[in-house]
């Protein structure tokens, strides 16, 4: 066959454009991306939690899910902002949703407290960046997991994180721990942490700590998969809002307000 | 050769120096004590979850192994080739049996110089009471 250099040039970028156009198409398919995720509705499970801020604010300064949850999984009190570790805690609605341009929304809620989670996101930047998949998401429910035993304490799923979901371990945590629950490993010096969605209770057939822990049921757990899950029914009946949906992190917290 | 008779001297002495660990031990007969493990007392916790010989020989891998299948698995029990149930778990599971960790996890790993790391995370229930 008598091949010129140019022709052999050509073959080569078609050959090429070829290799790479699964990618692309991946890029494009995005524009669709209702379509796609909503079609993949039920196969599998997609828990999920849906936080009712009115219903959260009936008692403001309660912290009822956060003892629950940090009991539970030996969360140590460490006592300053530097070096705390947290699964959940509260920040003020203005700097949760600092996306939210609606002032009058804001002017009832501006200073109140809402409790914050990991998200759990469908689309998770931690994971992406983690170089021992010490973290990762569990195609079987969507929990973004932890792997402490592979945890190398490199942080960068910390500078990943747009919510600060995550902390690390600066020192040993046992000493802040006040009542350790031997049921739970505690961390050790640098390794990362973050809430698990209570993924043991969950295998145990339990709802998560901090929502069994709400007297105001204002936290709701399911399961997005199924049509007839509380989760879905409030979304459908409410308006919700997520944390910085633009990042297209899809996270799977909701807030009604 | 000058000296020769000094240099074989210090020689001989060199070698007998530096060999006394090794001929001490053989004349003296004295060997560190061998640990003595502290097994489980109670009826229902007369077999492991495996043979002993297995886990004396395996158990660190059994161990890896329970790890991976219930934090990347998210699997939680195991049963015994007798049908028994057991959750596994280090604390809750193991130490549950052999309670005195001190007697017999610690005895034998520190006779074999073994040091695991897991303690600082899992939690070993009887120091919690010494506390
Ligand atoms: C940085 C802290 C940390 C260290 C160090 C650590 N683990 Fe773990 N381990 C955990 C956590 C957290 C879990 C998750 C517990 C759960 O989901 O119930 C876990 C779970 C496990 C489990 C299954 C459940 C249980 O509670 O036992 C096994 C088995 C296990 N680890 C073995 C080991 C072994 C063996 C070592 C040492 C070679 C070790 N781990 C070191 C934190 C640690
Ligand atoms: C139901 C109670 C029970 C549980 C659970 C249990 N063990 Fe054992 N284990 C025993 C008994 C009893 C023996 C002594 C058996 C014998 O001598 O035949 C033993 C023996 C052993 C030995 C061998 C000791 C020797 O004589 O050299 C090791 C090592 C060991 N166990 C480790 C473990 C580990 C690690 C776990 C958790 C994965 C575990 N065991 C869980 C009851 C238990
Ligand atoms: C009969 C002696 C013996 C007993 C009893 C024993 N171990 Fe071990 N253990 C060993 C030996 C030997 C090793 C392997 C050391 C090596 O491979 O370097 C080891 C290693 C381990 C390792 C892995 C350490 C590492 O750094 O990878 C773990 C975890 C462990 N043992 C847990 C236990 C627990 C938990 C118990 C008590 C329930 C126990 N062992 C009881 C002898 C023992």
């Amino acid at each position: 066959m008598d091949v010129t250099r140019r022709k052999l040039l050509k073959l080569a970028g078609l050959g090429a454009l070829g290799l790479t156009a699964g990618k692309y198409a991946k890029v494009f398919a995005n524009d669709a991306f209702t379509e796609t995720t909503l079609s993949e509705i039920g196969t599998g499970k997609r828990w999920a939690m849906v936080v009712d801020v009115r219903k959260c604010l009936v008692k403001e300064d309660c912290r009822e899910c956060i003892n629950a949850c940090h009991i539970t999984h030996n969360v140590p009190n460490i006592g300053n902002t530097k070096d705390e570790i947290k699964w959940i805690w509260k920040e003020d609605f203005e700097n949760v949703f600092s996306d939210q341009e609606n002032h009058y929304l804001k002017e009832n809620l501006k200073d109140k407290r809402i409790p914050i989670f990991c998200n759990h996101c469908d689309n998770p930047p931690c994971v992406r960046v983690c170089p021992t998949q010490a973290t990762w998401k569990r195609e079987e429910d969507g929990i973004v997991m932890m792997d402490w035993h592979r945890c190398i304490g490199c942080r960068y799923c910390i500078v990943a994180c747009p919510y600060g979901s995550r902390s690390f371990n600066w020192q040993d945590p046992r000493p802040f721990i006040d009542n350790i629950n031997s049921e739970f490993p505690t961390r050790s010096k640098g390794v990362v942490e973050k809430c698990t969605f209570c993924e043991k209770r969950l295998a145990e057939g339990k709802q998560p700590a901090c929502v069994e822990a709400c007297k105001e049921k204002a936290l709701v757990f399911g399961n997005l998969n199924d049509q007839n899950s509380e989760v879905r029914k409030l979304l459908k009946e409410n308006f919700s809002l997520r944390r910085k949906p633009g990042l297209g992190t899809e996270p799977e917290i909701y807030y009604l307000v | 050769m000058y000296d020769s008779g000094k240099i074989i001297i210090g020689i001989i002495i060199f070698i007998a120096l530096f060999t006394f660990p090794t001929w001490y031990l053989f004349t003296s007969g004295e060997a560190a004590p061998m640990p003595d493990l502290v097994y489980p007392e109670n009826e229902d916790q007369k077999e492991c979850v495996y043979s002993a010989e297995y886990m004396r020989a395996s158990h660190m891998d059994l161990l890896n192994e329970w790890r991976d299948i219930v934090v990347r698995e998210g699997k939680r029990t195991f049963t015994t080739t007798a049908g028994k149930k057991f959750e596994m778990s280090m604390t809750n599971t193991c130490l549950g049996c052999h309670s005195n960790k001190a007697q017999f996890c610690d005895q034998c790993h520190n006779y074999l110089e073994v040091n695991p790391y897991c303690w600082d995370c899992h939690v070993d229930p009887s120091q919690l009471e010494n506390q």
